[in-house]
């Protein structure tokens, strides 16, 4: 478990749970947690890593599903994927709307079919995991990643998982914030297209 | 020598000295200070000779020979400020660089302990 600098009780938490932590000292934003999770499996030798939000969205049964994917050998990142399948929850319409934009527009840059591109739900094997470990977009990583193992050559696939809704706290993005967003990894995306694949 | 002359000399002898001890004292890095040098000098030239101002004005087809002054001016503090954005956006990936690599560091230490412990 990454603690991005929390300031509650979660590190105690996480920690009499008995999982191995990680605790930044300062507020690093989500990529770059997620990028400390990566540099900590790389250190350790591990053969891949599988990512979950925080926030109870991502049901952990499901983690067998993407391994099990990614050690059939099709995929080197698999993302759990909310609208492959019917059920469970699927966010809000202008939410929707926003990760349909989203898919069209990575599809359109890099020629990749996704679903659901905000996905944080994936498995990376351990030749992707080095590679985000020495770099890795920051902010509203999801994406522009995405985009950017594809152009690398790497096979992603995405898996059908039933999400729940968040179990605690709200999302980093507001209503204002979601054409923030929108804007910031647009922008995140053409320019992951311009830069040379071999970064 | 006109009292705006003198005025303007003044001004910018007094900045460039504060400059130049700054980084005498370490407290402005030499990659840093390059730029205001190098406006330095020039604001120090234009104060000098006023005919060149008026010169250069007349040839790039400015009427008013001090808005050439803004002009430069502006771009100048342009660049400083886009300068500072790259100098922030390499500084906060060093910074977040490090912050990653307390954090880790950190972890091993309290699993060596509670395996000694």
């Amino acid at each position: 478990m990454v603690d991005d600098g929390s300031s509650d009780a979660t590190a105690l938490e996480a920690k009499e749970a008995g999982a191995l932590l990680v605790r930044h000292p300062v507020n690093l934003g989500v990529g770059a947690a997620e990028q400390t999770g990566y540099l900590f499996a790389l250190e350790r030798g591990y053969e891949a890593v599988v990512r979950l939000d925080a926030d109870g969205q991502h049901p952990p049964a499901a983690v067998s599903t993407l391994l099990a994917e990614l050690e059939s050998g099709r995929a080197d990142v698999v993302v759990g994927s909310r609208f492959l399948e019917a059920g469970g929850f699927r966010s809000s319409l202008p939410r929707r709307l926003g990760i349909k934009y989203l898919c069209w527009i990575i599809e359109l840059l890099c020629g990749l079919k996704v679903t659901d591109p905000t996905s944080g739900m994936r498995a990376v094997n351990r030749r992707v995991l080095s590679l985000l470990a020495r770099a890795q977009p920051e902010d509203y990583p999801e994406p522009e990643s995405l985009l950017w193992l594809h152009r690398k050559g790497f096979r992603i696939r995405e898996v059908a998982v039933r999400m729940a809704e968040r179990a605690g706290g709200s999302s980093s993005i507001g209503s204002l914030g979601s054409l923030y967003y929108l804007v910031k990894v647009t922008l995140a995306l053409v320019m992951a297209t311009l830069r040379r694949a071999g970064r | 020598m006109a009292a705006i002359q003198l005025l303007a000399l003044l001004g910018t002898l007094s900045l460039l000295l504060f400059v130049v001890e700054a980084i005498r004292r370490g407290r402005l890095k030499e990659r840093y200070a390059l730029l205001w040098l190098g406006a330095f000098a020039v604001l120090l030239l234009l104060s000098l000779a006023r005919p060149w101002v008026d010169w250069l004005a007349l040839v790039l087809g400015i009427r008013y020979g001090t808005s050439l002054i803004f002009l430069m001016a502006f771009f100048f503090l342009l660049l400083i400020v886009l300068h500072y954005s790259l100098v922030i956006s390499e500084q906060s990936e060093v910074t977040k660089r490090l912050a990653q690599r307390l954090a880790l560091l950190e972890a091993e230490i309290e699993e060596l302990r509670c395996g000694r412990g």
